[in-house]
């Protein structure tokens, strides 16, 4: 079976995203969606799962904390508890509040530094990696919607026509 | 329009005569002399778990003595003086001990050092007595005073927030404004209230300012060289002009947005801009001498410099909260038709990010001054952290990591029992929060949050419920004209 689909190109963000639901009410399956910028509410007409990015963050988050506390605690308290101008290191809670400028920024350096890479690796995202816009107007001013044909080809291109597409491509997929 | 629900009415008159009746149980209870002290005193150290309790008193009488005792203070220092005026003939006489009228001179000066000696010995008895009793006639007062400044502030902080939105040309909150107009309601009354309070104790009828005490600022000198700024006349006049200016802005805010409703321009929301922007200048200055005046002072020897930003904070997070309470429950009754957990959601931010906010002002001045230890500046926090350990700490858990942990998440912030409990925790934690900034200062180790406290937050909890949701059937609770109300009718987050 040939892996051919259906590229429809739209020059407007009103226009495809009526395209998207109603390429939806037919039940036919969106592939993927190419936009120059991002079209509010896109997301949610296509039927994507909400992220989960936020959870990773806060976990990662959490991670920090602790690395900051465990560090601290060992070197600070643990393993040299020296008099340095008269704070108290007999234990970690009592001398806290020197240490909660560090446990802050290492909550955000672990939380921030960490999603981003996550959403790289996600995403499959790093340098020298091969663009893959299948129409380079995607980037400047188009809009591209790829929907897979499975021997309706006719039709959906009638049915693609109808939604207001300025252009509707057959292109065979390697 | 909105109809006053009986129940709501009924429940606000119920609250405020229970209030009443504890607030009138908390003066008729305090002790009136000292004789009424000593009896307490001797009930505590005989009692049950009494003695430990007085030695945990004792032990923690230091701290207490500093911020409120200034008599016991002068008295130490008379004391001192005394001491010193009879050791120095004695050592005199052993230098020059050959004659017998030297001698005979030198018996005099001890039967009066002893005399002396058993005397500030007493003295010191009644000193102690009279700073508890001090401390005690506070209670019922200082109680009132906190949940007066509390509620009082929680309205201001309400129309900073309203002021806020009207400049920023806010696209969302139109449909709150009603809302925030008929919380606002309250400043003008709860004002009144706390002007009156505040000339009470001017007229010396009670002790939680103690610089108004012309006794103390004698022996006093450090409060005695704030007297240019710490004076009953400038003060009170101070006070006067703070509340009227905000007032004022309140009642011609209202107004002109009322009128906007009615013109066929533009012209009254115009001016409610420029109004706005006025206010909002003119309420940062007074807001932070506010800060000095109604809170601060009651410490006269402490200062720090973000300290009217540290209030600011507090009584913001409470306003914007009380805003979210009360939009939830119009719109559970069904008067907001307009509002949708979008707007429910922007609100729960705020009460996230200012809770964050405040958290950060705590721990900046707590920090910064833990870490030098100056001891000037230190003994405000050790007051509070020997002898409000729980409050103190707890305000912060309630204040900043329940808050953290239950706002977070965006799907909770639309839910409304969940920000109901939030709101309730944050109000709660806010009210300890002032609890905190003043108690120490009047009543010291005295201190329980007991029927004065919560009687006086029950009354003005009451006063509030019927003042704002009287003010809120007067009007209809969505504005017609305003430019942005078709935006925020159709706000979508």
């Amino acid at each position: 079976m040939s892996n051919k689909v259906i590229y429809a190109i739209y020059n407007d963000d009103d226009i495809l995203m009526d395209a998207v639901k109603k390429t939806r009410a037919a039940h036919h399956h969106i592939e993927e969606v190419f936009t120059p910028f991002p079209v509010h509410g896109l997301d949610k007409a296509m039927g994507i799962a909400p992220t989960r990015l936020a959870i990773c963050a806060f976990l990662y988050g959490c991670v920090g904390i602790a690395v900051a506390t465990a560090m601290m605690n060992y070197i600070m308290i643990q393993d040299w508890p020296q008099d340095i101008g008269g704070k108290p290191s007999f234990s970690y809670i009592e001398n806290m509040p020197a240490f909660v400028p560090i446990m802050f920024e290492l909550t955000v350096f672990f939380a921030a530094h960490l999603m981003v890479i996550t959403f790289y690796m996600r995403s499959k995202l790093w340098p020298f990696k091969e663009a893959e816009n299948p129409d380079v107007r995607t980037t400047d001013d188009h809009f591209l919607m790829e929907v897979a044909v499975h021997d309706n080809e006719e039709e959906l291109i009638s049915f693609f026509q109808s939604t207001g597409a300025v252009e509707v491509k057959v292109i065979d997929k390697h | 329009m909105y109809t006053f629900s009986s129940k709501l009415k009924t429940l606000s008159f119920i609250l405020m005569a229970v209030g009443i009746l504890g607030i009138g149980y908390g003066f008729l209870t305090a002790p009136k002399d000292i004789q009424d002290v000593e009896k307490l005193l001797a009930a505590e150290s005989h009692g049950g778990h009494g003695e430990a309790k007085h030695e945990a008193t004792v032990a923690s009488e230091k701290p207490s003595h500093e911020p409120s005792a200034n008599h016991s203070e002068a008295n130490e220092v008379k004391q001192i003086d005394e001491t010193t005026a009879v050791v120095i003939p004695t050592s005199d006489s052993t230098k020059v001990d050959t004659t017998v009228v030297v001698e005979e001179a030198q018996v005099v000066p001890v039967v009066k050092k002893e005399g002396a000696h058993e005397l500030s010995a007493e003295e010191e008895h009644n000193e102690h007595l009279n700073h508890v009793l001090h401390q005690l006639q506070n209670k019922p007062w200082s109680a009132l005073y906190v949940a007066c400044i509390f509620f009082m502030l929680v309205s201001l902080g309400v129309l900073v927030f309203y002021a806020i939105q009207q400049v920023a040309q806010a696209g969302w909150s139109p449909v709150l404004f009603r809302v925030m107009q008929g919380i606002t309601a309250y400043l003008p009354v709860g004002s009144v209230i706390f002007f009156v309070i505040l000339i009470l104790s001017g007229l010396h009828f009670n002790h939680l300012f103690i610089w108004l005490d012309p006794e103390v600022v004698a022996n006093d000198k450090l409060i005695a060289n704030k007297a240019g700024y710490l004076n009953f006349p400038f003060w009170i006049i101070r006070a006067a002009i703070f509340l009227t200016g905000w007032s004022l802005y309140q009642y011609y805010s209202r107004k002109n947005c009322l009128a906007q409703d009615e013109a066929n321009d533009n012209l009254y929301y115009k001016k409610n801009f420029k109004l706005s922007a006025m206010f909002l200048v003119f309420f940062i200055v007074t807001e932070s001498i506010m800060s000095w005046d109604w809170i601060m002072s009651i410490d006269p020897h402490w200062f720090s410099t973000l300290f009217g930003w540290y209030v600011f904070a507090s009584f913001f997070v409470s306003a914007i909260t009380t805003i979210a309470l009360v939009t939830l429950y119009l719109k559970s009754k069904g008067a907001l038709e307009h509002v949708n957990t979008s707007h429910i959601h922007d609100l729960a931010k705020f009460m996230f990010g200012f809770s964050i906010f405040w958290t950060y002002l705590w721990f900046s001045q707590y920090m910064l001054i833990w870490y030098a230890n100056i001891p000037e500046e230190v003994t405000y926090y050790i007051t509070r952290i020997e002898l409000y350990n729980l409050p103190f700490f707890g305000a912060v858990v309630m204040n900043f990591v329940f808050p953290l942990l239950i706002l977070i998440n965006t799907d909770f912030k639309r839910i409304s029992w969940v920000l109901v409990m939030a709101g309730v925790v944050i109000l709660g934690g806010h009210y300890i929060d002032f609890f905190n900034m003043i108690m120490p200062g009047t009543v010291g180790d005295r201190w329980f949050i007991g029927i004065s406290e919560i009687a006086s937050v029950l009354f003005f909890l009451g006063l509030f419920i019927f003042v704002v949701f009287n003010a809120m059937t007067k009007v209809p609770l969505l504005a017609k004209r305003n430019p942005f109300i078709e935006e925020s009718k159709h706000f979508h987050y």
